[in-house]
């Protein structure tokens, strides 16, 4: 028996808060009545990433594209739509003039290339069939029956996957210097305390997919020789979290998970430890030390957690991107992988779009497209007929891009060139009404309030800085004034302990470097 | 030294704590629970938490009060929380948080005197799209002005 139609409702966490959830329930209660259960399947997926136009819902196989749902246009989409055949025109996505456009010409969707996102608005994530059936497992199972640990890392090294937390550092190698390390006991780690404010895209992978982030870290522990993994998320992600553990029981029942993984003798069980709202437990050191319970305070390096992490035992910590991608990679081969992005950064990343832009929602593009065609062409430009000012990446740690360098195409050496950094993928645009002195100080007082406090650069280096901001906030400050942030931020940048107070000048002296007469008024230089 | 009253626990927390007595890295996951239960960690609790595991009250304070999650005092009825994310400060969460202060007449972090409402600002909550973001409970409200905030509270009350 197969369905005629497929009607997908967005069950990401915007649409949810718009009530998506009344809409799937009034939409499955529709079809019931209508009595075309066996024609037609109603899907609550994950995100479909155009969170601008949420509550979004789509039929296939006509593509049609139905946004700014309420709970009451649900009965016309069951009578009209699924029953008639004929599309509620009034619902219909817009791209311009009146012609209705369908899901595969929206400009937001064209750049893109989902590959961590593949399975997000496609299959319904408490249903671990629907996973299967998009391919799903047949990395695990390749990895486990045709491949060694050392075919593993050989094929993740031609891919040239770098970690998408924010370090880009090579996995292949992580894995390796994991699987050299000799110990009884070895951990697989998923980072999964998305802290960075402005950046949503681990939640919506676990939400919409979290059999991906199984199986892979099933995969990583087959390769380093692990049997036991974590995932560490935030505990502001009841959904997530719910999603998660639902699939953990999914992949459990059917052998997928836990003792004896396809009868291949390999075991591997994964649990679930929440974070509690601190930003530098994103910092590996740290998360280690709050999976392990305590307070989440980072320890120098070396030595690395892949070689003495968790309870002292060597660990692999990876992200949920760039965990997201290992199935695909093993699936369709590194090679393949290798030909999409650029020189130095293989592979997608998936930005969260926000702030001052038309289209905003999560989108997954190759490395090496310019801001030019995320910003304009995905993101439809800034609304209200306002200028571009900057855009900021890597949240907190990150820097301001300002309109000349639009045209660079990033990846993750030149955003580092350019003063700001890849991060964990939060895009925030400000238009030419934000004051960068403000975001400034608006990060800056982030960071001063999650330093753990250990180490001085940070704990005083940060406050310094904030206090300062403060008073150019207020139109006081001086060139010297100035002239002490950049010593401090330099200062705090060689000698943090970590990553938070190393990197927790950036967004006050890239904002000094773009946009320094924001600083000074004609008095004051 | 572990204090020597008892305090009564509900079954359910009881038989997790006990679950988890001897798991490694178990005190964050004990406070989550006990605050899921109670809304915050309640003193009492908290000293039977450490009579049953073990864990000395100086870890566990130490925990409670390095995680912004973990509540030592008890919040209002509702809690209503600002989201702090990039985005919505961009979109003017900090008028938001501004005409909640004045509408409940309360500071940020502090409980209304009827104890109705406790009033946070809140990291991001992942619902950039909508922003800004005002969080009501465990409802999210999106592409809020200030001059929602009014209905919204209304909103709150009348469902009670």
């Amino acid at each position: 028996m197969a369905f005629t139609s497929y009607c997908l409702v967005c069950g990401g966490i915007g649409c949810e808060a718009s009530s998506a959830d009344t809409i799937y329930q009034r939409i499955c209660d529709g079809v019931d009545a209508a009595g075309i259960l066996d024609d037609v399947q109603v899907v609550k997926t994950g995100c479909f990433g155009f969170c601008e136009q949420g509550p979004i819902v789509k039929v296939l196989p006509d593509e049609s594209f139905y946004v700014q749902v309420s709970p009451d246009d649900a009965e016309s989409i069951v009578t009209e739509h699924l029953v008639k055949g004929r599309a509620v025109d009034r619902l219909q996505y817009r791209e311009k003039g009146s012609e209705a456009t369908p899901s595969k010409a929206i400009s937001f969707y064209q750049k893109q290339v989902r590959i961590v996102l593949r399975n997000c608005g496609f299959i319904d994530p408490e249903d671990i069939e629907e996973y299967i059936a998009r391919s799903g497992y047949v990395g695990l199972e390749k990895a486990l029956f045709a491949m060694t640990p050392d075919d593993i890392i050989s094929e993740l090294k031609a891919s040239g996957l770098r970690g998408r937390g924010g370090g880009g550092f090579s996995t292949a190698k992580k894995w390796l210097f994991s699987k050299q390390a000799s110990a009884h006991q070895k951990y697989i780690v998923c980072n999964a305390d998305e802290g960075d404010p402005g950046a949503y895209m681990d939640r919506s992978v676990l939400e919409g997919d979290p059999y991906s982030i199984l199986e892979a870290m099933v995969i990583a522990g087959y390769t380093v020789g692990a049997d036991k993994g974590f995932v560490y998320v935030r505990a502001e992600y009841p959904l997530a979290i719910r999603r998660l553990q639902h699939a953990i029981g999914q992949a459990v029942d059917r052998g997928l998970l836990g003792e004896n993984i396809l009868g291949s003798g390999f075991s591997f069980s994964v649990e679930i430890r929440l974070g509690a709202g601190a930003f530098v437990c994103g910092e590996e050191t740290a998360l280690l030390m709050s999976v392990e319970g305590k307070r989440g305070m980072p320890v120098q390096r070396p030595p690395y957690p892949a070689v003495k992490g968790l309870w002292g035992k060597p660990t692999v910590i990876n992200n949920v991107e760039t965990l997201a991608n290992i199935p695909v990679i093993l699936t369709k081969g590194g090679k393949w992988f290798s030909k999409i992005g650029s020189e130095t950064s293989r592979g997608t990343k998936v930005f969260a779009l926000t702030g001052k832009i038309n289209n905003s929602g999560l989108i997954e593009v190759p490395m090496g497209i310019t801001l030019r065609d995320i910003i304009f062409n995905i993101g439809g430009g800034i609304p209200n007929g306002k200028a571009f000012k900057a855009v900021q990446t890597g949240g907190p740690s990150g820097g301001m891009i300002t309109a000349e360098h639009l045209d660079t195409p990033i990846d993750y050496e030149t955003l580092t060139e350019l003063g700001s950094m890849m991060g964990s993928g939060g895009m925030i645009v400000m238009d030419e009404d934000d004051s960068m002195v403000d975001v400034a100080k608006f990060y800056l007082g982030f960071t001063v309030d999650e330093s753990c406090g250990k180490c001085v650069p940070c704990r005083i280096g940060g406050r310094k800085i904030w206090k300062l901001l403060d008073t150019f906030a207020a139109g006081n400050g001086t060139l010297e004034d100035l002239e002490q942030i950049e010593r401090i931020g330099a200062w705090m940048k060689t000698s943090s302990l970590c990553g938070l107070g190393k990197t927790a000048p950036n967004p006050a002296l890239s904002s000094i470097q773009h946009f320094r007469s924001e600083y000074l008024t004609e008095e004051t230089v | 030294m572990a204090p020597t009253t008892h305090t009564e626990l509900p079954e359910e927390l009881a038989s997790f704590i006990k679950d988890w007595r001897d798991r490694p890295g178990n005190l964050i996951m004990i406070l989550h629970r006990v605050q899921q239960h109670y809304g915050y960690l309640p003193e009492l609790v908290a000293d039977e938490v450490c009579r049953r595991t073990s864990i000395a009250a100086s870890q566990l304070y130490g925990v409670a009060t390095f995680y912004n999650y973990f509540n030592l005092s008890p919040p209002g009825k509702h809690r209503v929380a600002v989201c702090m994310g990039t985005a919505c400060y961009l979109k003017g969460a900090g008028a938001l948080t501004e005409e909640l202060r004045n509408h409940l007449n309360v500071e940020v972090n502090g409980v209304t005197q009827d104890k109705q409402f406790s009033l946070q600002e809140v990291r991001c909550v992942g619902c950039c799209g909508l922003a800004p973001v005002v969080m009501v409970d465990d409802e999210v409200h999106g592409k809020l002005g200030p001059e929602g905030v009014q209905a919204l509270l209304d909103k709150c009350q009348e469902n009670d």
